[in-house]
């Protein structure tokens, strides 16, 4: 039987610690993944994972938020927070992909840009920007997965994509329900309130328009069955660069650009209220 | 992605207020930096600057465009929008309504066309004075139109940030405004047209993390506070004081992330210099 499952749990299923990583996605998801490292001006930031990989005889650049799977990892890849290095060294594998002419697959697993005083001073606000001008002129398809939490603009720096795909029971949304709630009402208790309000889940955001698919999945992921949905996500992947190999270059960045153009939730002043659905 | 340090601010002003309620209200301001309580006019004459200790206090739109647009030539884009609510909350259109009688803005920026000593510009302003210069859809929408006009009128375009991050009330809907705003400035890049961005006090969050950092050219305000997370997030996440001048235009100019910190006084002429000299090789 099935029951629904709340916004809130699905924020808690998102940010367990033992759900399954960018890393365990790309090693069942592609072959022959080779991570490649660094941004070229100040040094590897571990919390992104950049890469080549392929599927068949597509090959495919690889860019990704990665919290670790142990506490020693989390320690090294921050939480999976990125410093602005993170960002820099996602613009340099941007590039190459479109110099090369692989599609982008990104992976969005993230609290949030993480707020440090070194961060800032190496400016954490110039590389989020930066790095989704970038994107956003990429002439290659990009495709990114919300696999955990997407939150905030350390979310969005990698997700300027012509799909964006979704797990079920993952979250996006502009920052955590705590922060939200504590925010906007001046208290840090009605998170549960919060989330359920912020259409965080899969299913408000496809309805929003903002994501382009739900990638289903069980309440529980195990070893058994990711097998399966990471089955069905790389199924997915070959059918939408299948329907965008018959793009030109130029086709390519306007899709992508008409797709966050037309995000807007807007009215003439006065017009009647649209009837928001449930 | 709102800024705390806003938010102190604000809390700050408000026990002012209380404690001094023999202030006769609406003449004079207390200057936030000195402390000192000053006459309304005399800082509306110096610039918005206290004339005490130099202090900038934020500008409105009317004051901004005073301070850099020719007399009579803005023109603003007829964009008459707002938000369908897209989370629902209750209040909040009832809020946007009560705001744009009290203060007179249609939202949190104006945008249109003007002339800086004689030369053709597209100009977008924000206001703190509208739920702390958020971007939610209005703002996102306004501030693509505007670069769109630019490439489409082949002008420059400056953009007046202050701003407290993405806003929260309309969720996944503003933070997506940040990526429409940076795609809309490819297009403009790919025509070949100058962007000046000008930062003020403050400017944070997902407006410091989109379209503010982005412009050719960055100049900030002296003194203005300018970062991507909050101070007091900061503060809680290392747990540790922040260093004196931190997140400061001087802070950002050091880094290397801003091109010049340029007075009030000097913001017309500055901008003006730059558009004649990103006139091509040749004027
Ligand atoms: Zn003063």
């Amino acid at each position: 039987m099935k029951t629904e499952i709340s916004a809130w749990e699905k924020v808690e299923i998102a940010r367990n610690p033992n759900r399954k990583t960018a890393l365990d996605y790309i090693e069942n998801i592609f072959e022959d993944f080779i991570e490649l490292h660094g941004d070229r001006g100040f040094r590897d930031d571990k919390a992104m994972v950049c890469g080549l990989a392929r599927i068949e005889n597509q090959n495919f650049t690889i860019i990704a938020e990665q919290k670790g799977r142990t506490t020693k990892e989390n320690i090294e890849r921050n939480f999976g927070m990125p410093n602005p290095e993170s960002y820099r060294k996602a613009i340099r594998f941007m590039k190459q992909a479109e110099k090369f002419g692989r599609p982008v697959i990104t992976f969005i697993d993230t609290k949030g840009a993480y707020p440090g005083i070194g961060a800032e001073e190496r400016g954490q606000g110039e590389a989020i920007a930066k790095s989704m001008f970038e994107m956003a002129k990429l002439k290659v398809p990009v495709i990114a997965i919300v696999i955990g939490e997407g939150s905030s603009g350390g979310a969005l720096a990698i997700a300027v994509a012509n799909k964006v795909f979704m797990m079920e029971n993952a979250i996006y949304s502009i920052l955590s329900p705590e922060g939200y709630s504590s925010i906007l009402w001046k208290d840090s208790s009605r998170y549960k309130e919060a989330a359920e309000k912020m259409k965080l889940t899969a299913k408000d955001l496809y309805d929003l328009n903002i994501i382009d698919k739900i990638i289903k999945e069980p309440k529980k992921i195990t070893n058994e069955n990711f097998k399966k949905i990471t089955e069905n996500i790389k199924k997915e992947i070959q059918s939408e660069i299948a329907k965008m190999s018959s793009l030109t270059k130029d086709e390519i960045v306007n899709d992508r650009y008409q797709k966050f153009r037309n995000i807007k939730c807007l009215k003439e002043i006065g017009e009647e209220e649209n009837v928001i659905k449930k | 992605m709102v800024v705390d340090k806003i938010k102190k601010r604000e809390t700050k002003n408000v026990n002012n207020k209380k404690s001094k309620i023999d202030i006769p209200i609406g003449k004079w301001v207390k200057c936030e930096a000195c402390k000192e309580i000053i006459y309304k006019d005399f800082v509306r004459e110096n610039l918005s600057i206290c004339p005490n200790c130099g202090h900038y206090f934020r500008m409105h739109i009317g004051k901004r465009l005073e301070l850099v647009i020719d007399e009579g030539t803005y023109k603003k884009f007829d964009l008459q929008i707002e938000t369908t609510n897209p989370l629902g909350l209750e209040d909040y259109p009832k809020k946007l309504k009560a705001l744009r009688e009290k203060t007179g803005l249609e939202e949190a920026v104006a945008c249109g066309t003007g002339k800086i000593k004689g030369e053709d510009v597209v100009i977008c302003i924000m206001d703190s004075g509208f739920l702390m210069g958020s971007m939610g859809a209005v703002v996102g929408e306004k501030i693509t139109y505007a670069i769109e006009q630019a490439i489409e009128l082949k002008l420059p375009i400056i953009i007046f940030s202050v701003s407290g991050g993405a806003r929260m009330q309309e969720g996944i809907i503003s933070l997506m405004q940040m990526a429409k705003t940076s795609a809309a400035l490819t297009k403009l890049d790919e025509a070949g047209l100058l962007y000046i961005s000008v930062l003020t006090d403050p400017t944070y969050g997902g407006v410091t993390a989109s379209f503010a950092s982005l412009g050719d050219i960055i100049l900030a305000e002296p003194g203005a506070m300018i970062g991507f997370a909050g101070q007091r997030v900061i503060e809680q996440t290392i747990g540790e004081q922040l260093p004196e001048g931190f997140q400061t235009a001087e802070f950002l100019l050091e880094h290397g992330f801003i091109d010049k910190i340029v007075e009030r006084k000097d913001l017309k002429d500055t901008i003006h210099k730059l558009l004649i000299l990103n006139k091509g090789g040749k004027t």
